[in-house]
């Protein structure tokens, strides 16, 4: 250190040698790293937000696939997707719309959009918003009749939004796969609802009896309607299983899918 | 206390590790060593934020005040921490989302702040990246023989390449199931650590008290 006299210095260093602990001092170094620091992070979310976007893109169509039971380790998942007819579905007529683009269709948007979605005075699933018009997933056969369909779906968990998918056979009914891809529910409890095990149960359950009531539940034991209604709640999940529970109630009922359901049965799309 | 550079980076592997020593940063390393490629990441992540979050500090070392100097290095390890984890989204999705909250965790991972305070608040800049890099690798390496075990034994595969074929899949190993799970890494950490004090006695603490051995009646 040198023994220049304070009047001889610049500004920048008569600074610097003040003592760090004065009151001006200690302001000025919280505002001014705040100010960096919030630049700096701010700086790299921006410039990254392409690629998560497109690596969020890409995990939700290996869903889509995973659910439809297509997927396989290391496919490309975009080629993969093509095989899917994406449309653009009216909730309330149950009925394919051409309004919208169905490949950049979005549905998150469109549920916070008050122009496309209402609020929900009856809202078991916990989402306040629900979107009129949502995209949904045609897979066909290779004589174009109509093989699965996949809806999407979602609601409140314990702390978190679900959002999944749940894919049916061209009756409208049976269940092939129900399968969530975005959440924040506990690791190790509420999570395993990503468990293939757990996933796995769902596959050819039905959705309504023979009358058309809607039976589907996830419970601790089997309701009155009989398993084939059933999946069994996990343990330790209690409030994340409800959630479930309510949610797939709420989507395949009359408030969600079901004019649709009811269309697909009676053959008319 | 005239360490080399050398020493700052190798004597935490062993001699000064932050976990097996000074039982350091034990949550995430029960929670991410499940496999080879996570405990990885994880163990990188780790790396940069303890070397990086050194640095800057000690480069602020003599113009941080003391009454916010915990707020400052707080604001400077966040940063980091969210820099890897918004890197971690777009490079590493798949690991990213098996951390999940882990990343985010390594903000209170005591590792990080002990090396700040215990030595980045003293020592030069370079020094101080040598040394947080090195109680990085340090907890690396404990998360990599750990996650090593539990990959290996729990599911026959490292890297997610099988090595012991699984019953499940037509080969003959029975895989441990309890390796796959968090309470395991508490026995293999504990393991590691006799081991560890059993070669290098000299880390063994010295007892606090006495079991006094009262005569009968």
């Amino acid at each position: 250190m040198s023994d220049v006299p304070n009047q001889n210095k610049g500004p920048i260093a008569r600074f610097l040698a003040a003592p760090p602990d004065s009151v001006g001092k200690t302001i000025f170094i919280a505002v001014t790293l705040c100010l960096v620091a919030s630049m700096i992070v701010s700086a790299t979310s921006v410039a990254l937000r392409p690629l998560q976007e497109q690596n969020k893109l890409k995990d939700k169509q290996a869903n889509v696939l995973q659910v439809a039971g297509l997927y396989e380790d290391g496919m490309d998942v975009i080629e993969g997707f093509s095989v899917f007819e994406p449309q653009v579905l009216e909730l309330e007529t149950g009925m394919f719309t051409d309004a919208f683009d169905a490949a950049s269709f979005d549905d998150r948007a469109a549920a916070s959009d008050p122009e496309l979605s209402v609020r929900l005075t009856n809202d078991p699933a916990g989402i306040g918003r629900k979107a009129q018009f949502v995209t949904v997933y045609l897979l066909r056969n290779d004589d174009g009749s109509l093989d699965k369909v996949i809806l999407p779906i979602h609601g409140y968990g314990l702390w978190s939004t679900l959002y999944g998918f749940i894919a049916l056979e061209e009756n409208g009914n049976d269940i092939f796969g129900l399968q969530f891809y975005d959440h924040g529910e506990t690791p190790g409890l509420g999570a395993e609802i990503d468990n293939p095990r757990w996933k796995a149960q769902w596959n050819g359950k039905k959705l309504s009896d023979d009358d058309g009531t809607l039976q589907i539940t996830v419970a601790k034991s089997t309701p009155p309607a009989g398993a084939d209604y059933h999946v069994d709640a996990l343990a330790g999940a209690t409030l994340t299983s409800v959630g479930v529970d309510n949610l797939v109630r709420f989507w395949m009922g009359e408030a969600g899918f079901a004019p649709f359901l009811e269309n697909l049965k009676a053959g008319e799309l | 206390m005239a360490q080399t550079k050398r020493d700052l980076l190798i004597d935490p592997l062993v001699d000064n590790n932050p976990i097996t020593l000074q039982v350091l940063g034990i949550c995430s390393a029960l929670a991410v060593t499940s496999s080879l490629e996570v405990s990885m990441v994880m163990a990188l992540a780790v790396t940069a934020v303890t070397g990086f979050s050194s640095m800057f500090i000690s480069v602020l070392r003599n113009q941080i005040p003391g009454s916010i100097r915990i707020i400052v290095q707080m604001v400077i390890i966040a940063s980091l921490v969210i820099i890897v984890d918004q890197v971690l989204k777009a490079y590493a999705y798949e690991v990213s989302k098996t951390l999940s909250v882990f990343v985010g965790l390594i903000i209170t991972n005591c590792i990080v702040m002990g090396r700040a305070e215990a030595f980045a608040m003293k020592n030069p800049p370079i020094d101080s990246f040598v040394d947080g890099v090195g109680n990085g690798l340090g907890y690396g390496a404990l998360l990599l023989t750990v996650g090593f075990i539990r990959e290996l034994f729990g599911a026959g595969t490292l890297f997610g390449f099988t090595i012991l074929p699984t019953v499940n899949n037509g080969g003959w190993y029975v895989p441990n199931g309890m390796l796959l799970l968090p309470p395991s890494a508490f026995f293999i950490i504990g393991l590691l650590i006799w081991a560890v004090r059993s070669w290098k006695t000299g880390q063994v603490e010295e007892r606090e008290f006495k079991i006094q051995v009262v005569e009968g009646h």
